[in-house]
């Protein structure tokens, strides 16, 4: 390394990222802190002169409000099904891929595809895959215009059309969407993830399995599967890291609203929460924010526990 | 005799089983390419009900047997999705806070990593270690105090909020500074004796040698701001400087869900498309920046 003369103008070229994560980064998690430990804290009252007493009252409030704990409920729901199911199927698909040598270019570019899209155009485009059009749907007077095209697929293969995601639908129909929705959108970034450790993974291995006659599905469990597993521990905990702050993909499909008309907020989530009362309650938002990282960094402890565990390197 | 019959016994069994495996191969390669196919169909479908449900009139749209194919097409949807939607003014919005964003993070991003990677100070590794640590932290815990921020700073409704807030990525300093390193520090000395400046020698030398990783940078950062959606939302919410997304959820949806949706294809067509063509031009560094992040934007 060179021993500069000026050290002043490493800090220099330093100065314009220290100063704006100063303020955009390193204060907010000073202030976030200090607002979740100050009982009741709401910025506008504090400039008309208002002080707040210290304690853990934001945090008991924070979990005794039915609204957070659906909010907790509707995340925690959405990461167990959306992290194992896209992680299975992403593993089934890479392997596939990396299996086959036509179309393999192109084949991996559509599975791609759904990555650079937007999360809330994209999810305009599924709400109206499962939207119903009409009145009264339920009702005496049901008039449906058109139930749908995934309502379509389901009726031409003998099924009876569900309402998904319309007024009067239920938790689960809500749920199935969401689940559909996120694996979709969560796929592409693990198929690229794994299928790039399967093509690093020596070939010699599969030699070896060969020349001893190893059936598929060991070599699969015995070989592949070890030696991808930090590729899968990588996709495990960036899923659950993203699983729960999700929140876009939810505006996408059911509007700002979060939740199908009449029942607002029945799909918000933990983000969605600390956003509703960000701009009057910032104490509530504030302990809502640390509960968050809490969970996240539990979660992704535990993860990086077990997969030092099992992971083969 | 014997001795060759048996010969020949065994040959045939050898060939038998290898038919076998023959057979048993096609089979496998069957029934890959039909998962890999039907996982793809289903992957694009979206993309297809846009794409045709964007030009269907209304009751074609509405039929209770859906038409595969739209039996007229209908382009006037488009401009009709650019005039309700005011796209244009938010086109222009969302170019303008991508263009100088990008920009100024690059700036800002290759003067801190050239520090972490070429010089030497004080606590240069207690400070990147600490910069590290807050890539950990959700970014919904900063939105809370950076509401109060920017408000306070009477920031509300202008370009400034919405581009200032996220100048610095940390993620972008670490993996530009990585790719620094990587860079011999023969080159810098050499430079340093020939009275090259710094930055003069990061323009001449760094920068290009380190193209591949700026580029990804770019794309990422127009990326985000394309999708950018929540911070948008809450700090500029009038329509002078309002972006793409924001206007596309608010412009197209009634409180029925009963909106014009071919209409609403249109329209969210439009703001895909863009997408699709950085996609199709760029995607070896897309990949090359996701495959190292696992962040949208």
């Amino acid at each position: 390394m060179v021993e500069s003369k000026h050290k002043w103008k490493a800090w220099l070229y330093l100065a314009p990222a220290i100063i704006l994560l100063i303020v955009f980064t390193v204060w907010p998690i000073i202030n976030t802190v200090r607002m979740a430990f100050l009982e009741g804290y709401n910025q506008t009252a504090v400039v008309g002169g208002a002080t707040y007493s210290f304690g853990i009252g934001n945090f008991t409030k924070v979990l005794e409000y039915k609204g957070f704990l659906t909010c907790l409920g509707n995340t925690m729901l959405l990461c167990v099904l959306t992290v194992p199911l896209s992680t299975i199927l992403a593993l089934l698909i890479a392997v596939c891929l990396n299996a086959i040598k036509p179309l393999q270019r192109l084949l991996q570019t559509i599975f791609f595809l759904p990555y650079v899209t937007n999360s809330i155009a994209i999810g305009m485009v599924f709400a109206a895959m499962f939207n119903m059009v009409g009145t009264a749907f339920g009702g005496e007077n049901e008039l449906i215009i058109t139930s749908g095209i995934i309502n379509n697929i389901i009726e031409f293969f003998g099924g009876v059309p569900i309402n998904w995601i319309n007024s009067g639908s239920s938790y689960a129909a809500n749920m199935v969407v969401m689940v559909v929705y996120i694996v979709w959108n969560a796929l592409p970034f693990k198929i690229l993830i794994l299928l790039g450790g399967l093509q690093s993974i020596n070939k010699q291995y599969y030699d070896a399995a060969k020349v001893d006659g190893t059936p598929g599905w060991r070599v699969f469990s015995r070989i592949t599967v070890p030696l991808l597993s930090p590729m899968l521990a990588y996709v495990v905990i960036t899923g659950f890291i993203g699983g729960f702050k999700e929140y876009s993909s939810i505006v996408g499909i059911f509007g700002e609203d979060m939740g199908p008309a009449g029942e607002p907020g029945k799909l918000n989530t933990m983000v969605g929460f600390i956003y509703d009362s960000l701009v009057t309650q910032q104490g509530r938002a504030s302990a809502a924010a640390l509960i968050l990282f809490g969970i996240i960094f539990v979660v992704t402890m535990l993860n990086m526990y077990v997969s030092k565990k099992k992971t083969h390197y | 005799m014997s001795e060759l019959q048996n010969k020949t016994m065994q040959e045939k069994d050898l060939k038998k089983v290898s038919a076998h495996q023959k057979v048993g191969k096609i089979v496998v390669k069957v029934l890959l390419y039909t998962f890999l196919i039907v996982m793809a169909l289903i992957v694009i479908f979206p993309f297809y009900f846009m794409l045709i449900s964007s030009v269907k009139t209304l009751p074609e749209y509405q039929r209770s047997v859906p038409t595969l194919w739209p039996e007229f097409i209908r382009l006037r949807n488009y401009i009709d999705a650019f005039n309700t939607g005011n796209l244009g003014q938010l086109f222009v919005n969302t170019m303008i806070v991508g263009i100088v964003s990008t920009i100024l993070s690059l700036v800002i991003t290759v003067l801190s990593a050239f520090a972490f990677a070429r010089l030497e100070f004080k606590g240069k590794n207690a400070l990147f270690a600490a910069l590290l640590g807050t890539m950990m932290i959700p970014g919904e815990l900063f939105t809370i105090t950076n509401y109060a921020t920017v408000n306070s700073l009477g920031w509300m409704n202008t370009y400034t909020v919405l581009i200032v807030p996220f100048l610095v990525s940390v993620f972008y300093i670490y993996l530009l500074r990585q790719n620094f390193m990587q860079i011999p520090n023969e080159l810098y000395l050499a430079a340093k004796v020939d009275g090259t400046s710094d930055i003069k020698y990061l323009w001449k030398v760094m920068i290009p040698l380190a193209l591949p990783t700026l580029i990804s940078i770019t794309i990422l950062k127009m990326m985000g701001a394309w999708n950018s959606y929540v911070w948008p939302r809450l700090v500029a919410n009038e329509e002078e400087y309002q972006l793409i997304t924001n206007g596309l959820r608010n412009a197209f949806t009634d409180a029925e869900g009963n909106a014009n949706i071919p209409v609403q294809m249109a329209a969210v067509a439009i703001v895909s498309f863009p997408l699709f063509l950085v996609f199709i031009f760029l995607r070896k560094y897309i990949m090359k920046g996701v495959s190292r992040s696992g962040i949208k934007g």
